[in-house]
C-alpha cells in the first residue's frame, strides 16, 4: 500500500456518517445509480476545490433534494417548496460573503417555485441555483412535471402527456436566458461519463461566480431516476443521452462572466448598537428586555368586533400595547375580509403570562361587542366567566347568558358626551379596566399615548378612559365573579 | 491481496480501487466506465442485500471516472501508484 496515494476520496464537504437511522449513517438516502448522489458528490467536490466549506449555506426544499443536510458538513437551510431562491436571496443579503446554493428539483423549481426562480433571476441575484431536471416527481411516486415529456406516461397523465392537457415540456435555462440579469446558464446531462465530467465543470464554474461576487448562476443537470422511471441504472443513462437529451439539449445558454463586473454586495445590516439612532429612539435606549412578566398567570384573549370605523382595531393596538407596557406576551390579529366593507370587523387579542401558541382566538373570555351584530355573532362563544362588554343600554333577550359578566352601556353616547363619537372605543376600554383589571391604568395610559400621535385626540382619549371608568362603576349587570 | 500477483506481472498497475462494500447499492455504473475491466460486480450480496462492485484484484489504471461515475460519496476511493516501480518487483 506504501506506493500508492489517495487520487480520488470522499469529498471533505461531506459528513463522514450522516445523521439519519442508525443502521444507514454510512450511505445516502438515494436509490441505486440516482443522479442526485452523483451531482452531490460533484457540489461537494467543487465546495473543497474552492475552499469554501466554511461559508457555504446549502438551501435544501422539498423532494429528494431535500436530503442535502443529511451529507453536507456546510451551513444549511431548509426551505418550503418551491421557495428555496426567495430563501437564498435572504441568506446571501444578510450574509454577502456567504456562497449560497439553492439545490432543487424540477417538481420543485418548475412547478410550484416557478415565481420563485423566476424572480430571482430577474433581480440577478448572486447565488448559484443547482437544477436537478429528472422530468419527474421523483420522491411522491411519479407524477407528471412541467418537464415530463410530451406521451410520456406517468402517474397522473396515465395516457401519456398530452400537449392540450398539460402543454409542452418547460424549458428552464431557454426561459432564464429571456431575462437580462442572469450571468451563467448551462444545461448538462450526465448521460455518461463525458456528461459527468462537465457536470463538474458546470457546477465549480457556478460556484466560482459567486466567489468572484457575479450574478445569478443556475446550472441545469439532466439527472436519471432509475427507479422512478422503472428502468435499471444503465438504461436510465441512455435516457438521458437518447430522449431527455433531445428534448433539452446541452450547453452554455449564458455566459456573461466576462462582461459582468463583480455586483454590490447587499449593504451589511446594521449592527443591535445602530438600531436606536435608525428607529429615533433614545441613544441609551436598551433592547435587552428584563422579564416583567406578572407572578399570577392570566391568559386573556378578547375579542374586539364592530362595524368599521368604530375603532375595533385600533381598540385592540391599545389592548395590545398596554399588555406589552405590563410585560406580558402579546398577540393582535385582525380578521379582514369581505366584512371590513360594511360588516363586522374584528381583531384578536392575545395577553398572556406565557409564551402565545396561537393567535387565533375562538373562545375568548373578553368580548367587546361594538354593536348588535357583533354581539348576536360572538356572545355564545365567550368562555363561562368571562366579560362581556356591550355597546348599548339593554341586552336583547336571546343574548343573554347568566355565566358570563355583562357590562352593557351605550358607551358611544357616553363619546358623544366628550365631543367625539369617534372616542367610543377608549370609553369602552376605560369600561373593561374598570371592571376586570386586565392591566394597570398607567399601562394603559402609556399604551394610549404610544398609539395616539395627535396630542388633541389624546386627550379626548384620556377623558374617554375616565369616562369608561366612571360608567363601569355605575352599572355591574348580571353574575359577578 | 497485492503482491501475490505483482510477481507475474510485467508492467506494474498505475492505480488502484477500493469499494466500500457496505456503502456500494451494486448500481454497476462503475463497471460500466472502468475500460480496463477492472470492476465487476460480487456475485456475494452485502447486508443490505446488493451486489457490490469490487475491484478485480489488478488491472486499474488510476483514470479515477469510477469515483466520478458512482452516486454515492465515499464507496470508492481511487488511489495512483507514486513510485515508478513496485517495491517488491
Amino acid at each position: 500500500m506504501s506506493e500508492f496515494s489517495v487520487l480520488q476520496q470522499k469529498a471533505e464537504s461531506f459528513y463522514p456518517n450522516y445523521g439519519r437511522k442508525a443502521e444507514l449513517q454510512h450511505q445516502t438516502h438515494y436509490c441505486p445509480g440516482c443522479g442526485h448522489g452523483i451531482i452531490s458528490k460533484l457540489l461537494a467536490r467543487a465546495i473543497d476545490e474552492l475552499g469554501i466549506q466554511d461559508r457555504t449555506i446549502l438551501v435544501n426544499p422539498v423532494g429528494c433534494s431535500v436530503f442535502g443536510y443529511y451529507y453536507f458538513d456546510v451551513g444549511n437551510i431548509q426551505s418550503a417548496h418551491g421557495r428555496a431562491p426567495a430563501v437564498a436571496t435572504a441568506a446571501k443579503r444578510a450574509r454577502p460573503h456567504s456562497v449560497v446554493v439553492s439545490y432543487q428539483g424540477d417538481g420543485d423549481l418548475a412547478a410550484i417555485g416557478t415565481a420563485e426562480i423566476l424572480h430571482a433571476a430577474n433581480r440577478g441575484e448572486p447565488i448559484t441555483v443547482i437544477f436537478v431536471n429528472n422530468a419527474i416527481y421523483g420522491m411522491t411516486g411519479g407524477q407528471l412535471a412541467p418537464t415530463t415529456p410530451v406521451g410520456a406516461k406517468s402517474t397522473t397523465t396515465p395516457y401519456g402527456r398530452s400537449i392540450f392537457n398539460e402543454g409542452y415540456p418547460l424549458h428552464v435555462c431557454e426561459t432564464l436566458a429571456s431575462l437580462e440579469a442572469p450571468v451563467y446558464l448551462e444545461r448538462v446531462a450526465i448521460g455518461n461519463i463525458k456528461g459527468i465530467l462537465q457536470a463538474g465543470k458546470a457546477i465549480r464554474r457556478g460556484l466560482e461566480n459567486q466567489v468572484n461576487g457575479l450574478g445569478f448562476s443556475l446550472i441545469e443537470v439532466l439527472s436519471p431516476c432509475p427507479t422512478i422511471w422503472k428502468t435499471t441504472p444503465q438504461d436510465a443513462q441512455k435516457r438521458i443521452r437518447e430522449e431527455l437529451s433531445k428534448i433539452y439539449p446541452v450547453g452554455v445558454f449564458r455566459d456573461l462572466t466576462g462582461d459582468r463586473g463583480a455586483r454590490p454586495a447587499a449593504l451589511p445590516a446594521p449592527t443591535l448598537n445602530e438600531l436606536p439612532a435608525l428607529l429615533e429612539l433614545d441613544a441609551a435606549h436598551t433592547f435587552e428586555t428584563p422579564d416583567r412578566r406578572p407572578t399570577q398567570a392570566v391568559d386573556w384573549r378578547i375579542k374586539v368586533a364592530g362595524f368599521g370605523g368604530q375603532g375595533v382595531l385600533m381598540l385592540g393596538e391599545v389592548l395590545a400595547e398596554a399588555g406589552l407596557a405590563a410585560g406580558l406576551d402579546v398577540s393582535w390579529l385582525p380578521s379582514y375580509g369581505p366584512e371590513m366593507r360594511s360588516g363586522t370587523s374584528n381583531c384578536h387579542v392575545r395577553l398572556a403570562t406565557h409564551a402565545i401558541d396561537s393567535p387565533l382566538i375562538s373562545r375568548p373570555n373578553v368580548l367587546l361587542a361594538l354593536n348588535e351584530p357583533s354581539l348576536r355573532k360572538f356572545v355564545h362563544t365567550v368562555e363561562p366567566g368571562g366579560w362581556v362588554l356591550y355597546n348599548a343600554d339593554t341586552l336583547p333577550p336571546d343574548c343573554r347568558r347568566d355565566d358570563v359578566n355583562f357590562v352593557t352601556d351605550s358607551f358611544t353616547k357616553i363619546a358623544d358626551g366628550i365631543g367625539d363619537t369617534r372616542v367610543g372605543n377608549i370609553v369602552m376600554l376605560g369600561a373593561l379596566m374598570e371592571a376586570a383589571h386586565l392591566v394597570g391604568d398607567e399601562q394603559v395610559d402609556a399604551a394610549l399615548a404610544h398609539t395616539v400621535k395627535s396630542a388633541r385626540w389624546l386627550e379626548f382619549d384620556r377623558k374617554a378612559l375616565v369616562a369608561g371608568k366612571l360608567a363601569a362603576r355605575r352599572i355591574v349587570q348580571g353574575v359577578v365573579q | 491481496m497485492e503482491g501475490t500477483h505483482m510477481a507475474t506481472q510485467i508492467k506494474p498497475d498505475r492505480g488502484m480501487v477500493e469499494v466500500n462494500q457496505e456503502e456500494c447499492k451494486g448500481c454497476g455504473l462503475c463497471v460500466d466506465v472502468c475500460t480496463p475491466k477492472a470492476l465487476q460486480l460480487s456475485t456475494g450480496l452485502n447486508r443490505y442485500g446488493y451486489h457490490p462492485a469490487e475491484y478485480a484484484g489488478h488491472g486499474c489504471n488510476g483514470c479515477g471516472l469510477c469515483f466520478y461515475a458512482c452516486p454515492e460519496p465515499g464507496a470508492i476511493t481511487v488511489y495512483k501508484r507514486t513510485l515508478a516501480e513496485p517495491v517488491a518487483a
